[in-house]
């Protein structure tokens, strides 16, 4: 079952290997993604009380930690597959894109899924982290889908910075796996993350400081913690939208997930305070360099960008409070932000479509014009700045809740201070683009048919986990568990 | 073998793999740099037969044989007509001055072999001594990377570093499985072979494979 599950994606690669880019083999995507989607559901169902599946003795693993990214893997691949077979048909429609530009789109998507469900069914360390670099290979094409000088730079950055990242995370990995067989009873050398936390009390705490320090590095590069940030606002910009919308909503988030399997081992050798201050120090600086740049910001989509650090950011604070509540509303905040990320860089993708510029004072009167796509792309806004009825409203809330009774108070509160600020630099940012008097605008194309469906199903899933939230509460509940004992 | 013998040349080889890292630093054509770094991949493939008589251990010598096959062989070539292909552009000028370089090279040798006494501590056999060695490849080639301003050096940094991470991993595991270390040489091929397409791509854009010329994204 486990294996099906990294299988599924991979089909539409070979499709397109095969036929190329056609909407046919752009729908069979949507389709797949949508059995992903099933196959998650079914798997949650089966770990949702506690239990462990595996595979192949054990190759794959899942818990209730995995089942749930698996989901939030999969929601995101059907959103922006399903809004792909538009974005891509107006591009060669634009000649915005060559046909080879287009096959290649078809073949690295799924493979960049297929890694991320990889990632987080692996029972091995190792292999989580073979995963992980295979997804920045997958992406840096995608990012440099558009063959221009810009593209071209944002990619050298980003394998660049990402691969020099990730190799420090395999040093610490390592060090993880020599730490493990001097324990003392013979454990051998081991990267299996069940065998590793069986002796995790008995860890060399010398070692495992050093461990900790490179594997926070490397995989906080691959999540876009400040300052090892500097590749995401780039990437995330030039990126295709369907593209970005994977970046943001999930391949953040699956390195963050890295990180709390390696947390739960770090934290058992040398006890949480040591990782929570190198998290906090993170957070706190990521918040500071998202806010900061996000005041006098010009491009929306490198706004979304810096938003997504922001959003890291606040995660890293949760991780960082680690007590179960906090850990659940991490989870949460993970889905909501994957939601409202996604359907916010979706819309990016159809407003620099039909508008032809991705700069924020190019596009004015949106929601007059374009009632569907501005008010989606408004919305999703406001989603991430944690208004209610959305989902991040309760997961912000339940981290401040979190934060406060876990004598967190100082770090927590400085945390939403900052947040204030990005709530008010966005806000004048969305007036400008949504409102304001719609200029006579040189229209570029015209907007594709059908575009705003997952828009308005991520916009209504997103509301839906912010009123209620009994859905996924179990499976949180489990996945809480998984992390913070 | 004798155990002395077997420690002695450990260590050479650790030492060759160190000193090529620093040789980097200083050489500005970049065809010699490329054959330091396979010189690299050499010294780090000897480790691994060291080891792999030493255990009289197969397996090891099956990794060895993939390194030499990997480093030595398939990356230097790759890199080798990178430069081949820019014919105008054959030497990287370093932005920092070569004394400057080497002193900040022993600074971070000494500041490795500093951090990783802890490591050594837990388990003082002759091939964890070549631990703070691995750590002061990765600081070394981590300073290169950042001093020099060519892609093409920036992309050999990238692989020192690495090798320098191969080193620790092969002497302070004994033997992570295999499949994650086909797993690790697999990434490590694609993300050579995605940057040598970037490099072209980047060679016909701008005309050089100078990185100060990506000035388009900024705040």
């Amino acid at each position: 079952m486990l294996l099906v599950l990294v299988l599924i994606p991979v089909l539409p690669a070979l499709a397109a290997a095969v036929f190329g880019w056609r909407p046919s083999v752009a729908w069979f995507a949507v389709a797949d993604a949508a059995c992903l989607l099933a196959g998650g559901i079914w798997l949650a169902v089966d770990v949702v009380d506690g239990g462990t599946a595996y595979f192949g003795g054990r190759a794959l693993r899942a818990d209730a930690l995995s089942a749930f990214m698996v989901l939030v893997i999969s929601i995101v691949a059907l959103l922006a597959s399903w809004s792909a077979t538009g974005y891509i048909r107006s591009e060669l429609a634009d000649s915005h894109a060559t046909p080879e530009a287009a096959r290649l789109f078809g073949l690295l998507v799924p493979a960049f899924i297929a890694s991320m469900v990889l990632a987080v069914l692996a029972a091995n360390l190792g292999i989580m982290w073979v995963a992980i670099e295979g997804t920045t290979i997958a992406t840096t094409f995608l990012v440099g889908h558009h063959r221009n000088r810009a593209s071209l730079e944002a990619s050298w950055k980003y394998v660049m910075v990402g691969s020099v990242g990730i190799v420090l995370a395999f040093l610490g990995t390592v060090l993880l796996s020599y730490a493990t067989q001097h324990v003392g009873h013979g454990a051998g050398s081991t990267l299996d993350w069940e065998a590793m936390r069986g002796v995790a009390r008995h860890l060399d705490p010398a070692v495992i400081r050093i461990a900790a320090v490179l594997l926070l590095l490397g995989y906080g590069t691959k999540v876009g913690l400040a300052p090892m940030h500097t590749w995401l606002p780039d990437a995330h910009s030039q990126a295709p939208a369907p593209v970005s919308a994977l970046m943001s909503g999930v391949l953040l988030s699956v390195a963050f997930y890295a990180l709390l399997r390696v947390k739960v081992i770090i934290d058992l050798a040398l006890g949480p305070a040591f990782l929570r201050h190198l998290l906090v120090v993170a957070a706190l600086l990521s918040l500071l360099v998202a806010a900061s740049l996000l005041i006098a910001q010009r491009d929306y989509k490198r706004l979304l960008a810096y938003s997504s650090i922001e959003h890291m950011g606040l995660i890293a604070l949760a991780a960082a409070i680690g007590t179960p509540l906090a850990i659940a509303a991490l989870l949460l905040h993970v889905l909501a932000h994957a939601l409202g990320k996604t359907v916010a860089f979706l819309c990016s993708g159809e407003i620099l479509l039909t508008e032809g510029t991705t700069r924020i004072a190019g596009v004015h009167g949106l929601i007059a014009r374009r009632p569907l796509v501005g008010g989606s792309f408004g919305l999703a806004l406001l989603a991430l700045l944690g208004f209610p009825p959305f989902g991040l409203f309760a997961s912000e809330l339940a981290i401040a809740r979190a934060g406060f009774s876990a004598n967190m108070g100082w770090v927590t509160a400085a945390a939403f201070a900052i947040l204030l600020v990005v709530v008010a630099a966005v806000l004048v940012h969305a007036r400008t683009m949504l409102l304001g008097e719609p200029v006579e605008a040189a229209e570029t194309s015209t907007s594709t048919p059908g575009a705003g469906v997952p828009f308005v199903v991520g916009l209504l899933a997103l509301a839906t986990i912010g009123i209620t939230i009994w859905p996924i509460e179990r499976l949180l509940n489990a996945a809480a568990r998984v992390v913070a004992q | 073998m004798t155990d002395t013998l077997y420690t002695e040349l450990l260590g050479l080889a650790g030492g060759f793999a160190l000193v090529a890292a620093v040789l980097v630093l200083w050489r500005r054509s970049l065809l010699a740099i490329v054959r330091i770094l396979a010189f690299q991949g050499l010294a780090i493939a000897a480790v691994a037969v060291l080891l792999g008589i030493h255990h009289q251990d197969v397996a090891e010598l099956i990794v060895a044989g993939g390194i030499v096959l990997l480093k030595v062989g398939v990356i230097p070539t790759v890199l080798t007509r990178v430069v081949r292909d820019a014919p105008e552009q054959r030497d990287a000028e370093p932005s920092v001055n070569t004394a400057t370089a080497i002193f900040v090279a022993a600074v971070l040798a000494v500041v490795a072999f500093g951090v990783t006494r802890g490591l050594v501590d837990l388990a003082p056999t002759p091939e964890t001594e070549l631990i703070p060695i691995g750590f002061a490849i990765v600081l070394v080639a981590f300073f290169g990377l950042v001093a020099r301003r060519n892609a093409l050096t920036q992309l050999v940094g990238f692989l020192l570093l690495e090798n320098g991470v191969t080193l620790v991993a092969l002497v302070a595991t004994a033997r992570v499985s295999l499949v994650v270390e086909l797993g690790a040489a697999l990434d490590l091929l694609l993300a050579v072979l995605v940057l040598q397409v970037l490099t072209s791509r980047m060679r016909s854009k701008f005309g050089a494979l100078d990185v100060d010329r990506l000035t388009e994204l900024s705040d």
